[in-house]
């Protein structure tokens, strides 16, 4: 394993008192495999993302443990940390008009990974960035390197935003919904590239989305994720052909799939709230298999060959 | 059976603001062709979904059928009549029949009247019941949409955001329209959250034999509860059919591409690419057939003249 998460735990002091973002997440990511992290809004999964990069700010408090092979991420000094980011883990946002600077080429933004991530010359770091503008399917390279992000149609600037991140070659790309702005065709595409690239140089790849035809299309094993807990890890194909946890079942269920003008059947009720935290299973107030014990006791992690969930009605399921 | 709402060859260009050094140069004045010649009926009862990718005109069509927008060229007729030239008790009429769902209920909704009076206020608007009946008409509307009557009491902003599309629903349902035009009334909520939405149009359709124009980017949800679909590129309809013929057997190259884009919910490696190419800027568009660039079988004859929608539902020279 490259990346391995034990009991990661995320809260934010706000004014109104602590919110429970990141519950106690476990994760593990191996070399050269695609990790789908999915759930509906507010259940931690892009600030599960930051925390492995330790991209939050101060007011949240992070606890557990984020191992990146064998080095201990959270306790890491700032100088290694900057050597980490960029260099060995590479990130990719889900709004590349907002990660990206607008008053600086697309050219100059490679330029700055690359002083700060290797050791190559000025004409080295422009062939450099040419070969990566090349590598994620932009073309006429010298061009646009020397344009500006307005000038970049979305599904582009997402290209350009990976090129970044690929710059330093790095061995783990955490991708925070890559492709929800984008068109589905545009989406396809840049499914696609991640894939090629992933297999080309040997990545590990974390893909947050909250779309489940994303994680059955690209991930090999994947989390689901709920009020800041994991609810159920698998391999994909097993998870989706037979849900352990009473969430993913309930989530697939409430996709419009293959029986056409059939009654969806909804999840009922909201997204629990995350400053008061249950004692029971967080889906318990929703959930249509639950039972007296699911509103006092948090279900424990259940270990099945390659599957683990928290759920008490995952047996019966 | 005559369409109840129709457009019929309508087009609106929007002008581009210029800048100084257009004028300077004396640049040509430009538009963005958000409809050219878009035609699309709906009958009573029917649910007619209109798909496309940013920039295809959706949400413009949208609003010319509800007459946000006037048309350039073209109209849109409603029962027969073109919605441009009602006027006094006529337009009133129309604009009671046509009512429109927006994607972001809390934007759409005024903050600073309670749902109550928001709902109270189109009742009063179109006489729909005696005044002392509202408030009681009130209940009804929110029971309708599967909201607690406290709801009638409290401000947007408490709501979430499935609740709150809930509320636009009965605003909209409040006039007793024969024709809801929902433009991505869906898209901002999750999963769990949509399906209660979609179910609730599925049956208010049903039980109250509305004609319903659902317009999306989601493939999967025009598939799930459109009788009807017509699929937009850049301003035309490409394709138009029965849903359940045009998903098992689509025509159209974009269709087609559409269809193999969306992420399958069977888990297993990805098709071969759906399309490539990016999607052309609406202020230039592509000469001819406006897929041409990106289309994999396209012929010579593609990029220079654009094919018309004929009369089996399909805009493509080698259909």
């Amino acid at each position: 394993m490259s990346l391995v998460v034990r009991d990661l735990r995320v809260v934010f002091n706000t004014r109104s008192g602590p919110v429970w973002a990141v519950d106690g997440v476990d994760l593990e990511v191996a070399p050269g495999s695609v990790l789908g992290l999915v759930g509906e809004s507010g259940s931690g999964k892009s600030v599960t993302l930051r925390a492995i990069a330790r991209l939050l700010h101060g007011h949240a408090k992070v606890s557990g443990a984020v191992s990146w092979q064998g080095e201990d991420v959270l306790a890491m000094p700032p100088d290694r940390l900057r050597r980490l980011r960029g260099a060995e883990i590479g990130i990719v946002f889900q709004e590349p008009m907002a990660a990206l600077n607008p008053v600086l080429s697309i050219g100059q933004q490679i330029d700055e990974s690359l002083v700060a991530h290797t050791v190559l010359d000025t004409k080295s770091r422009r062939a450099r960035a040419l070969e990566l503008l090349d590598l994620v399917g932009i073309s006429a390279g010298a061009t646009r390197l020397g344009q500006y992000p307005h000038e970049f149609s979305g599904g582009m600037r997402q290209r350009a935003m990976i090129a970044i991140a690929l710059a330093s070659a790095p061995k783990l790309l955490l991708a925070d919904e890559p492709t929800t702005a984008l068109d589905v065709t545009i989406q396809d595409q840049i499914l696609r590239l991640l894939l090629r690239l992933k297999d080309e140089l040997g990545m590990a790849l974390v893909l947050v989305t909250h779309d489940l035809g994303v994680v059955a299309q690209t991930c090999e094993r994947v989390s689901v994720m709920y009020a800041g807990r994991v609810c159920e890890t698998g391999k994909v194909s097993e998870v989706f052909a037979h849900p352990r946890h009473a969430y993913t079942q309930a989530l697939l269920r409430a996709m419009p799939g293959e029986q056409i003008g059939a009654k969806l059947v909804p999840i009922p009720g909201q997204a629990p709230r995350l400053d008061a935290p249950s004692p029971g299973c967080a889906f318990q107030p929703r959930c249509t298999a639950r039972e007296p014990i699911c509103a006092t006791q948090r279900p424990s992690f259940t270990e099945l060959a390659t599957r683990r969930f928290a759920c008490h009605a995952g047996a019966r399921l | 059976m005559s369409a109840l709402l129709s457009a019929e060859a309508v087009e609106k260009r929007f002008a581009v603001p210029r800048n100084l050094p257009d004028m300077l140069l004396r640049r040509p004045h430009r538009a963005v062709h958000a409809l050219s010649g878009v035609s699309v009926a709906v009958h009573a009862g029917e649910t007619l979904g209109i798909v496309g990718e940013s920039g295809c005109g959706k949400s413009t069509l949208a609003r010319a059928l509800v007459r946000l927008h006037r048309p350039d060229a073209g109209m849109v007729r409603f029962e027969g009549d073109d919605i441009a030239s009602l006027t006094g008790p006529a337009l009133l009429r129309f604009n009671r029949a046509v009512q429109m769902v927006f994607q972001d209920p809390f934007a759409s909704l005024n903050p600073r009247m309670t749902v109550g009076a928001t709902l109270a206020e189109a009742l009063r608007v179109h006489h729909i019941v005696a005044e002392a009946d509202i408030q009681a008409r009130v209940l009804a509307l929110l029971d309708q949409v599967q909201l607690p009557a406290s709801a009638a009491a409290r401000h947007p902003h408490e709501f979430s955001g499935g609740q709150r599309q809930r509320i636009g629903i009965a605003r909209a349902l409040a006039v007793e329209p024969r024709v809801i035009i929902a433009d991505e009334p869906v898209s901002a909520l999750d999963v769990s959250v949509q399906a209660q939405i979609v179910n609730l149009f599925m049956e208010l359709q049903e039980r109250l034999g509305l004609a319903l124009v659902f317009i999306t980017h989601d493939l999967r949800l025009v598939r799930h509860m459109t009788h009807r679909v017509a699929v937009m590129y850049l301003g035309r309809v490409v394709e138009t059919g029965p849903t359940q013929t045009l998903f098992a057997a689509p025509r159209h190259p974009y269709t087609r591409a559409l269809i193999s884009a969306v992420p399958s919910l069977t888990p297993g490696q990805p098709k071969a690419e759906a399309v490539r190419g990016e999607l052309p800027s609406p202020l230039n568009p592509p000469s001819g057939c406006a897929f041409h660039p990106r289309c994999p079988i396209a012929e010579p004859r593609c990029a220079v003249e654009a094919p018309n929608l004929d009369a089996t539902g399909l805009a493509c020279w080698l259909g």
